[in-house]
């Protein structure tokens, strides 16, 4: 069991108002979560709020508690980093994908493999449908195959289960990867996003390309992660050309944009306040001081509605990888290049923040 | 389209055929243009000065030997073996005409070297060379031949030009809300800002992409802003937008440099040897800045206009031309190695027809106001003969005072902006020769006889990291100690009796700072730590000795107050990747506002001319600022109000259009809740938990019925 609770590392929420300019410092403890020795990539909440899932570089995807950080288990059997996971409504199956070429499909509860899929080349995301009886993959380019998006039939009983695609759709530009994939409203739509920075809206009946994102307000390099509305109705893009943007998830309207001074690796809605938090830092290998300040490893909220920074989160010793909130908006955790995940319990203050 | 209906409607009326009209054939009378200005003049001007006819590496000498045949091959290996030292000739590069008729040579060769350069080179040094007593070598450029054969034999009365009304060149100095402006560069823009700290924005003034091909750079007295390009420089001015004032042809021009009262424009330009053991080629122009006019041209290699050191390959050290104070713009001072050279402007001469000699003078300064050179002659012959710090009055050449010292490893001289102090630093070696130590020689310039005092600092052995004199003031600041936490103290020329000695007004202890910005009002002054210490700023008044603000601009690169010293720009330039930008603080250390912009290579603020008010003037002011200020601060009221107002405004537009948007996907959740609710095999509950507990309250209330009907049928 490795969890630890360090120095209040604090939450610092400034307000740079017209007027005054104050500092509103809020201290909260941290959890600090060291379960794996890789970079972390991906972290998904369950529907309830109480399982955190996350992936990393190494090998083995980690099941935590959400409340205090406690370590529940590791899912053991992929060869390769993880890069995505979906978990099912019910917290009964887990999906994930690799860069050792396969998805795996798993039993929440007692970590067993139940199915794998095998591609070509890494899986990048995943993603469970409305209903969990449809799962999108996306797969990187390699070896002259290119990046894809497979849409897969979760079958109720895994003995039933089959490899097949349902649906396979190919970017345009098939050298580059797709980042992420996720599903529209009633599974009509699947959203993706990657390094040629464009936003396309496929139909899943048809497999069309129904909408892309406009050049001119679109973003202009690697959509880096892609983070949708509990509701399905709009989504939010990070992206290394230093903005997120938020879409409507319909029409692919345009509807906010947000600017930091860092690429954007990770980005996540609070689901209960007007909050977007963007996560990323400067590549470590573009780090030229030793200042870890230089670097801006820090989780930056902004207000949605008014696109103005609140505050910031330092902890990470490295670039933001993941970000994810928890559903009850009332805690959210971050992973880092540094192998941490850094779960944070809001306080009072944090709910009565006006800007 | 409406003009051409227009058009096609006149030419009905007046029976044209267009289609029988050829345009070409339309020609208009020379030397009348009906007022239509040609559109292309720029471009045809730039062609004019790009002309070259290639021939640029031929050369013509003149006043050779007239020789018949027999001595040809002699004369022309003579004539080999002079320039094949001074540069490469081409293959059969050398051709020496003959008259037909006698076969004697005609008296002059061409010849033809590989590069412009070596031509050019090849005519300066054999230009007047002695073949003998009678034949002196007249050596000409082939292209210049064209030139001087075209003077015109009779010569014209220039045609004078109409008077055109020049445009307020001093106009932003009359800004209502007397703003400041300032100038940026990033990217491929430049960018010009009235610095609004009302409104917490920088209100655009002018941009434009690609206006200078290096760096833009203000006159002294902010009139003009002065572009880099290739085929020269260009100034810019005007009352509203920023229109091209005047051009200066010096093509591939590399540094600018105006003089103190903005008459003159010294342009520089080096060409890199072809022989890397050789120094750079230099030249150097000086023009007028109003006219265009080049006042003279200086060329010789990067050696000669070197201070100190050899300027070697990188080429002399900038500026070179150091103008005397004032606003008169009447001397400009060069160094070279053992000799001083001053000029004066009225004939761009030098003065008295010589340079002075100095041996071994390694540093020129002059005073900011007056015609006083301070120069430094560092220790000669192993310490026989004493280093020495002089004042020289120009244009006697007389010299003010000077003063000996001993065992000097350097020194540096910083004159007081007002010209009435000039503090030395001075590195002393100690007794082993192993280390230095420092301190000051303070010169008073408008004291009888110039007294001089010696200034030690409290630890000796202390490491001097930076000095400043405030302007027009009579305190100084130095920054002294090991780094990371030197100390700053703070001294004053004056004690508290008024009498002639320094003073020591305060030390601050273990500070993170290496740099010193004063208030151009003097009073205030920024101790910033920039480099290593990634940008602390401390805003510290110096009348009440205390600390107004610490802030950080976290990696600043740059520190430049404005003009007249309410408010100060940082920056982070491109020298770092990220976090471009600059930063507006005013004078206490209050941050008004932030720019980011990515590639940011340069901040500027346009200089003010100095005020034409009176100290005592000043002063009053100064004592009533009361009075002065009300009908400021009223009006900063109301432009707070309003900003809040629209703050206000704005952010209740924001919120209803994202209240639309919640709205509208409320209703459409709704709408697709029974297909959701369907795929979901049938699961009732959505993701809102208060929509689930509502049904199940209801759900409650329909037992409670149920069971009531059991009982009534009971």
């Amino acid at each position: 069991m490795t969890m630890e609770c360090v120095n209040p590392e604090g939450l610092r929420f400034n307000q740079m108002r017209s007027s005054s300019h104050q500092t509103l410092e809020t201290r909260m403890r941290p959890i600090l979560m060291k379960g794996h020795e890789r970079p972390l990539t991906f972290l998904r909440y369950n529907r309830d709020g109480d399982l955190l899932f996350s992936c990393a570089k190494d090998h083995t995807p980690t099941l935590w508690l959400a409340h205090n950080g406690e370590r529940l288990g590791t899912y053991r059997g992929h060869n390769g980093a993880v890069w995505c996971c979906d978990v099912s409504r019910d917290s009964s199956r887990l999906i994930t994908g690799s860069a050792d070429q396969t998805a795996k499909l798993w039993d929440v509860k007692s970590g067993k493999q139940l199915f794998t899929f095998n591609f070509g080349s890494s899986a990048r995301s995943v993603d469970f449908s409305v209903g969990d009886h449809l799962a999108v993959i996306t797969t990187d380019h390699f070896m002259g195959v290119s990046s894809a998006i497979h849409v897969k039939r979760i079958a109720e009983d895994p003995q039933d289960q089959v490899a097949d695609s349902v649906l396979v759709l190919q970017s345009p530009d098939g050298k580059k990867k797709i980042n992420r994939a996720v599903w529209g409203p009633l599974n009509q739509t699947i959203v993706s996003g990657g390094e040629d920075a464009v936003i396309r809206i496929w139909d899943t009946e048809t497999g069309k390309l129904l909408k892309q994102s406009d050049e001119q307000v679109g973003h202009k390099e690697a959509i880096t992660s892609l983070c949708k509305a509990a509701d399905d109705s709009h989504f939010l893009t990070g992206s290394h050309d230093k903005t997120a943007k938020l879409w409507d998830m319909r029409s692919l309207t345009l509807i906010k944009s947000y600017t930091t001074v860092v690429p954007v690796n990770a980005v996540a809605m609070s689901p209960l306040l007007n909050h977007v938090v963007l996560g990323g830092g400067q590549d470590a290998s573009t780090v030229t001081t030793t200042d870890h300040r230089a670097g801006k490893f820090e989780a930056k909220f902004y207000d949605t509605i008014l696109e103005e920074e609140i505050g910031g989160v330092k902890g990470h010793f490295g670039p933001i990888n993941a970000l994810a909130f928890n559903p009850d908006g009332k805690s959210f955790s971050s992973g880092g290049e540094d192998g941490y995940v850094r779960l944070h319990h809001f306080d009072s203050n944090y709910f009565n923040i006006r800007i | 389209m409406a003009a051409v209906v227009d058009i096609d409607a006149l030419s009905a009326q007046l029976g044209v055929n267009w289609s029988e009209v050829n345009l070409d054939s339309i020609q208009l009378p020379p030397g009348n243009n009906f007022g239509i200005e040609s559109d292309d003049e720029a471009v045809y001007h730039d062609d004019q000065s790009e002309f070259d006819t290639g021939f640029g590496n031929i050369i013509v000498v003149d006043h050779l030997p007239v020789v018949p045949k027999e001595k040809f091959e002699k004369l022309e290996g003579v004539l080999k073996k002079i320039y094949n030292q001074l540069g490469v000739i081409k293959e059969n590069g050398l051709w020496m005409p003959v008259d037909p008729d006698t076969k004697m040579t005609l008296g002059y060769c061409f010849i033809e070297f590989n590069t412009p350069q070596e031509a050019q080179n090849a005519k300066e040094k054999s230009h007047g060379y002695k073949l003998d007593k009678t034949h002196i070598f007249a050596v000409n450029m082939f292209d210049d031949f064209d030139r001087l054969m075209n003077v015109r034999e009779e010569w014209e009365p220039p045609q004078a030009r109409p008077y055109v009304p020049g445009e307020n060149l001093q106009k932003w100095l009359t800004d209502e809300k007397a703003r400041d402006q300032l100038v940026i560069r990033s990217g491929p823009d430049t960018e010009v800002y009235w610095n609004d700290a009302r409104q917490k924005k920088p209100e655009p003034v002018h941009k434009r992409p690609y206006w200078t091909e290096s760096y833009v750079q203000w006159s002294p007295l902010g009139t003009y802003l002065v572009t880099l390009h290739k085929q020269g420089a260009a100034v810019w001015g005007g009352a509203d937008t920023f229109t091209r004032l005047m051009r200066y042809q010096h093509s591939m021009v590399k540094l600018v440099d105006f003089s103190p009262g903005e008459r003159y424009l010294v342009t520089y330009h080096s060409q890199e040897p072809s022989n890397p053991r050789d120094a750079s080629k230099v030249e150097i122009k000086v023009f007028d800045v109003r006219t265009g006019r080049m006042m003279r041209d200086f060329k010789g290699s990067a050696d000669e206009f070197s201070i100190g050191g050899p300027g070697g390959v990188a080429g002399a050290s900038w500026p070179v031309f150091r103008w005397a104070g004032g606003k008169d713009d009447k001397y400009f001072a060069k160094l070279s190695k053992n000799t001083i050279s001053v000029y004066e402007t009225e004939t761009f001469s030098l003065i008295d027809k010589k340079s002075m000699k100095v041996d071994n003078v390694v540093d020129i300064c002059w005073s900011p106001t007056d015609s006083i050179l301070s120069l430094f002659v560092p220790e000669q012959g192993g310490g026989n003969q004493p280093a020495k710090v002089a004042l020289v009055q120009i244009p006697s050449k007389v010299e003010l005072r000077q003063k000996n010292l001993f065992s000097v490893s350097e020194c540096k001289m910083y004159w007081q902006s007002s010209g009435e102090y000039l503090a030395v630093k001075v590195d002393r070696y100690t007794k082993t020769k192993k280390s230095t130590y420092s301190g000051f020689e303070l010169f008073r310039i408008k004291e009888r006889d110039i007294p001089i005092e010696v200034l030690e600092l409290d630890n000796k052995n202390d490491k001097i990291i930076a000095f400043a004199w405030e302007p027009k003031g009579h305190r100084f600041a130095v920054i002294h100690g090991d780094q990371p936490r030197p100390d700053v103290s703070f001294y004053s020329m004056k004690t508290a009796q008024n009498t002639g000695r320094v003073s020591k007004l305060a030390t601050l202890k273990a500070k993170q700072a290496n740099a010193l910005f004063w208030s151009p009002t003097g009073k205030y002054i920024i101790l910033a730590g920039l480099k290593g210490f990634n940008g602390q700023l401390e805003f510290f008044n110096v009348d009440e000795l205390e600390t107004m603000a610490t802030a950080e601009h976290f990696m600043a690169t740059d520190i430049e107050w404005d003009p007249t010293g309410r408010y100060v720009a940082t920056a982070v330039t491109s020298v770092h990747e990220m976090e471009n930008g600059f930063t507006i603080w005013s004078f206490n250390g209050n941050l008004v506002y932030r720019i980011l912009k990515d590639h940011f290579f340069q901040l500027a603020w346009r200089p003010r001319p100095p005020s034409f008010l009176t100290a005592e003037k000043e002063e009053e002011i100064a004592k009533n600022l009361k009075k002065y200020s009300k009908k400021y601060e009223a009006e900063d009221q109301d432009v707070s109000l309003l900003l809040s107002e629209q703050d206000r405004e704005k952010r209740r537009a924001l919120k209803e259009e994202w209240e639309k948007w919640v709205m509208q996907w409320k209703s459409l959740h709704e709408e697709e809740k029974l297909a959701r609710q369907n795929l979901r095999d049938g699961e009732v509950s959505d993701v809102e938990e208060d929509e689930y507990e509502a049904k199940e309250v209801e759900f409650e209330d329909l037992i409670d019925v149920t069971e009531e009907i059991v009982q009534e049928s009971m």
